[in-house]
């Protein structure tokens, strides 16, 4: 009995022991949390995708709490609604915020872009890339080995018949895949606004071009000359839209031969995302 | 006298690694192993809190426990104290040495309790029972000994893990399957080392 009472006295004296001392620790030696930045920090999403700026969310609150930074609108993936909210926790103005969304601007899926090589080498598009730019006889375009699905911290992006294709209802504007992408060819659009987009980089001269991908851009200026804002211009055989002056009006899209420019209109999409 | 320790030390770090050849703390050495950045920080962790809980179970179970006859509570104490010891350590260093604290970050808590832990102090004080001339200061050096066994084993098995992140494994096998296939290969590499430390200071 005694030997029972013994071993029970000494395990729970220690358990006692410690716990008094842990208690007695954490208040000595507590350190005061910031209350500002931890309000803040349970509005922002908690992806710790890096667009603000800084390492984390944490890193992001925290710069917020102590003045480091003003601008409340750096969390791209919280939208406008963080954006106000933080604002209203640590008493600064909200900034302009216009909700974007990544758009890969290539469509040389296995049906339109030509293949110049089998390439059975280490399934990333970076080092694909480095092999004669890729299988693709278009040195452009998508290489299509999902670099960017890898990088997109919220499952935006998935990989349809060779292409990359980014899901504006999913995606959160936080440019990850923008920098992920050897080719360059994401580009960020305004989500709520109609805009024709070149969905092509390819600036080989006309035929060749059309040889390498029946999507290609060929350089034909017809949109140019459609365009009644001068949004259009064409260089390196290549369109480009610039999105400031671009209404939306959809004329180069009917006129382009090739089917490169597309009108991104995504606006249902912004009301999947506020869900 | 240096001798012993310093054949201590390296037993503990290559024959008897902790992973590779005891098989103790293989879910850290699974779960953490994906970066480099992250098992070096688990793993620095890990030799901190063995050689931490080595200095506080030993004298215990020497000045308590054994005169007392109740080396058979060793077990359960033995994680009491490790739980409060690794609390307390983390209360301390997140108010002096903040630094320290987000380096080693979550894995502090992690590896309360760790089966590796646990598995270095208990083997401590059983061979100092069985051992004369295994006191304290060996104790010391057998448990960092282990720590770093499990750094080693550890930044290996990253650099190994780094390497198949790019290679084209069959569907089957990728993940899991793959991590262990790949650490028993690991693991029998280490046998290698059998009896290297005897003939050196043999």
């Amino acid at each position: 009995m005694s030997l029972v009472l013994l071993s029970v006295s000494v395990v729970s004296a220690i358990g006692l022991i410690s716990g008094v001392g842990l208690a007695i620790a954490s208040k000595i030696m507590a350190v005061p949390v910031d209350e500002k930045a931890e309000n803040i920090r349970e509005f922002l999403p908690g992806a710790n995708c890096g667009a603000c700026g800084f390492s984390g969310c944490d890193a992001y609150a925290s710069a917020l709490s102590c003045g480091e930074t003003k601008d409340t609108t750096l969390c791209t993936p919280g939208g406008k609604e963080t954006a106000v909210k933080i604002a209203e926790i640590a008493g600064l103005e909200v900034g302009d915020m216009e909700p974007m969304t990544a758009v890969v601007l290539c469509q040389g899926n296995h049906h339109n872009a030509a293949d110049k090589l089998i390439y059975s080498g280490v399934e990333s598009c970076r080092m694909a890339a480095q092999v004669f730019g890729g299988p693709k006889a278009c040195i452009y375009g998508c290489i299509g080995f999902g670099d960017c699905v890898k990088a997109c911290p919220f499952d935006a992006i998935s990989i349809c018949d060779g292409v990359a294709r980014i899901n504006p209802a999913l995606c959160r504007a936080c440019r990850l895949c923008v920098n992920s992408c050897p080719k360059g060819i994401i580009k960020m659009l305004p989500l709520t606004k109609p805009k024709a987009a070149v969905l092509c980089a390819n600036k080989e001269k006309g035929a060749l071009a059309r040889k390498q991908c029946k999507a290609a851009c060929i350089g034909c200026m017809r949109c140019v000359k459609v365009c009644d804002v001068g949004a259009v211009s064409v260089t390196n055989f290549c369109a480009e839209v610039d999105y400031e002056k671009c209404t939306g009006c959809g004329k180069c899209v009917e006129v382009c031969p090739t089917k490169s420019i597309g009108l991104l209109d995504m606006k249902r999409f912004a009301a999947y995302r506020a869900e | 006298m240096t001798k012993y320790y310093f054949s201590i030390l390296l037993t503990a770090v290559l024959t008897n690694n902790f992973v590779l050849s005891k098989f103790l703390g293989i879910c850290p050495f699974l779960g953490v192993s994906k970066k480099l950045k992250t098992a070096t920080g688990m793993s620095l962790a890990v030799i901190f809190v063995m050689a931490m809980s080595t200095a506080v179970t030993y004298p215990i179970n020497k000045y308590l426990l054994e005169p007392k006859g109740l080396a058979y509570l060793q077990t359960i104490v033995f994680i009491l104290v490790i739980a409060a010891l690794v609390q307390l350590v983390e209360t301390v260093l997140k108010k002096y040495v903040p630094s320290l604290y987000s380096a080693l970050g979550i894995y502090l808590p992690l590896i309360t309790t760790n089966c590796a832990v646990l598995g270095v102090v208990l083997l401590n004080v059983q061979s100092a029972s069985s051992e004369a001339s295994f006191r304290f200061l060996a104790s010391m050096f057998n448990s960092v000994g282990g720590g770093v066994g499990f750094m080693l084993a550890m930044i290996m098995f990253a650099g190994v893990r780094s390497r198949m992140e790019s290679c084209d494994i069959p569907k089957s096998l990728r993940g899991l399957p793959i991590t262990l296939i790949a650490a028993s290969i690991v693991s029998v590499s280490f046998l290698g080392f059998g009896g290297i430390v005897e003939n050196i200071f043999g």
